[in-house]
């Protein structure tokens, strides 16, 4: 599944590993985490060996998985109690550290309630809240905003910052560009269990295409006589579209649109697009995202 | 302040389970006691067992109701596992054991409890006994043994299977397994082939030892051969339910 990776992570900063479904994100967040076993390879968490020292890494990590682990017969409350009572801090602590977190994500007026009450965005905060009982140095997110509606998205990133602020070391796994470009110091890209690139935001924002304009032709001369026409435009044969950078404002699509013109060329459809993570695949792989999402 | 320990704390979180979930209770209680009001009363004169039929039933329907409580075991340790709360304990500095152990605890209490009722409504229908203090200590002994043995590979049932509507299923065996031993009529009333099966089947030993127990006259190559079955079952599930719990992420 994973094959040759190499990442790392500099304490209290926020590592994001991109890919899209069937990557093998959380195939890597397994491994790191001791769920999985390695075939091969070593790593260590907080400095401890996940292979030989995984009681330690146990003891230093905090995990909130792709779908909200949380006991539905119970509370919220009663799950952060459980949280409190299995990290051993204390029963006078704990009290205090369950309501503070009740409080922090704003989860007091349905504290008594059964969690199998919760809506998701609702689930995922209690799901959270109970990964930071017992103050882990390093919080593992795998796809924490996928499903979110996008107020909720935005919430439980103010939390990531908010945890970064404390200099706690964020591992998250995410499909959307924008969600690591916001919040990762820096970002690793996956593909088929293959790094393709690494490096801060920026690093890999001049890698892909900037803003650009996609045309649609509906026969493949007409891309064929197309494509020379615009210096630094990429072909997409298969969907018989070109894609040619530009800011998309009014001015250069009337240059683009002349030039059409002039060559008595007529496109299907015309869109202006901003980067997302299939721009990031196809600069980076030379496929689009949808090809690997089996 | 004191620290509980993991074990405590997960045993306490599935008797939550529990109290919050009376349908299973009910399921588990209740049915164990309705069929036997329907064997003793529809169809009990029609069986010549040669002593009270009550008397006869009481042993195999205490075994029935451990049965009855396995299904709402193996629904309840796959719910766990496949909505994540498993995963969430095992990249814990949990105790693996006590996650498990808190399962096989829950529904042998489960099972006590369904017992204790059972044998109430058995001594409101003429249930006569003739065990002595020491012969129910041995039935409890069995009791035990046997609600912790099928209680380990019911668990393991539960977290093999992929859904908690496949896991009730796959439960649904131990419960039916009863039906086809001495527990409602003898073996030897049985057609051929069906009575061979009955005879070496693991729960008419159990029965056998039961029924000796209460009838205060215990047979011991019975219970030797019931304490066999059982470790033999506690062992396969333990084993089972462990590699399970280890491999599936």
């Amino acid at each position: 599944m994973l094959d040759g990776i190499d990442l790392d992570v500099r304490a209290g900063t926020v590592f994001s590993l991109l890919g899209p479904n069937g990557a093998g994100k959380t195939t890597t967040v397994n491994v790191l985490t001791t769920l999985m076993k390695a075939d091969g390879g070593t790593a260590r968490v907080a400095g401890h060996d996940i292979a030989t020292e995984t009681r330690a890494v146990r003891a230093a990590i905090g995990v909130t998985g792709q779908f909200a682990a949380v006991d539905e017969l119970l509370s919220g409350q009663e799950n952060l109690q459980l949280m409190a009572d299995l990290k051993r801090v204390g029963s006078s602590n704990g009290k205090r550290i369950v309501t503070e977190l009740l409080e922090r994500f704003d989860l007091v007026e349905s504290a008594q309630k059964p969690a199998s009450t919760y809506s998701g965005g609702m689930r995922r905060k209690l799901d959270l809240a109970m990964t930071l009982v017992g103050n882990p140095k390093i919080i593992f997110l795998d796809e924490p905003t996928t499903g979110l509606d996008p107020r909720s998205r935005r919430t439980m990133w103010d939390i990531v910052r908010d945890l970064v602020a404390d200099g706690v070391t964020i591992f998250l796994t995410t499909q959307y560009l924008e969600e690591a470009d916001q919040l990762a110091d820096r970002i690793a890209v996956l593909d088929q269990g293959r790094l393709v690139a690494h490096g801060t935001p920026d690093d890999l924002k001049r890698q892909i295409p900037g803003t650009h304009v996609r045309l649609r032709f509906t026969t493949a001369t007409e891309l064929d006589t197309a494509a020379p026409l615009f210096t630094n435009s990429t072909r997409d044969t298969e969907a018989l579209a070109l894609r040619i950078p530009g800011d998309g404002g009014t001015a250069s699509l009337r240059a683009l649109l002349d030039r059409l013109d002039e060559h008595a060329l007529s496109a299907e459809e015309i869109s202006v697009h901003t980067p997302d993570l299939d721009d990031v695949f196809l600069a980076l792989t030379g496929h689009t995202t949808k090809v690997d999402a089996k | 302040m004191s620290t509980r320990s993991h074990s405590t704390v997960m045993l306490r979180r599935n008797f939550t389970h529990i109290a919050r979930n009376p349908t299973s209770v009910f399921n588990a209680v209740l049915m164990p006691i309705v069929i036997m009001l329907m064997f003793v009363y529809m169809f009990g004169d029609a069986f010549n067992v040669g002593v009270d039929y009550i008397d006869y039933a009481t042993p195999g329907l205490i075994l029935l109701a451990v049965c009855y409580g396995l299904g709402a075991t193996a629904t309840s340790v796959n719910s766990d596992m496949t909505k994540g709360i498993i995963n969430r304990f095992k990249v814990m500095d949990v105790s693996r054991a006590a996650v498990l152990t808190a399962h096989v605890a829950a529904s042998l209490l489960t099972n006590l409890i369904a017992i204790g009722a059972l044998i109430g409504v058995a001594f409101l229908l003429g249930f006569d006994p003739s065990a002595s203090s020491l012969d129910w200590l041995g039935v409890l002994g069995i009791v035990i043994l046997l609600g912790f043995a099928a209680g380990w590979l019911t668990v393991a049932l539960g977290l093999a299977a992929k859904s908690p509507e496949t896991a009730g299923l796959a439960a649904v065996p131990l419960v039916m397994l009863p039906f086809f031993s001495s527990a409602i009529v003898p073996a030897e009333k049985m057609g051929p082939g069906l009575r061979q099966f009955a005879e070496y089947q693991p729960f008419t030993p159990i029965i056998e030892t039961l029924r000796g127990l209460i009838n205060g006259a215990p047979d011991t190559s019975d219970a030797i051969t019931a304490i066999a079955w059982c470790t033999g079952i506690a062992l396969v599930g333990y084993l089972w339910a462990s590699s399970t719990f280890n491999k599936r992420a």
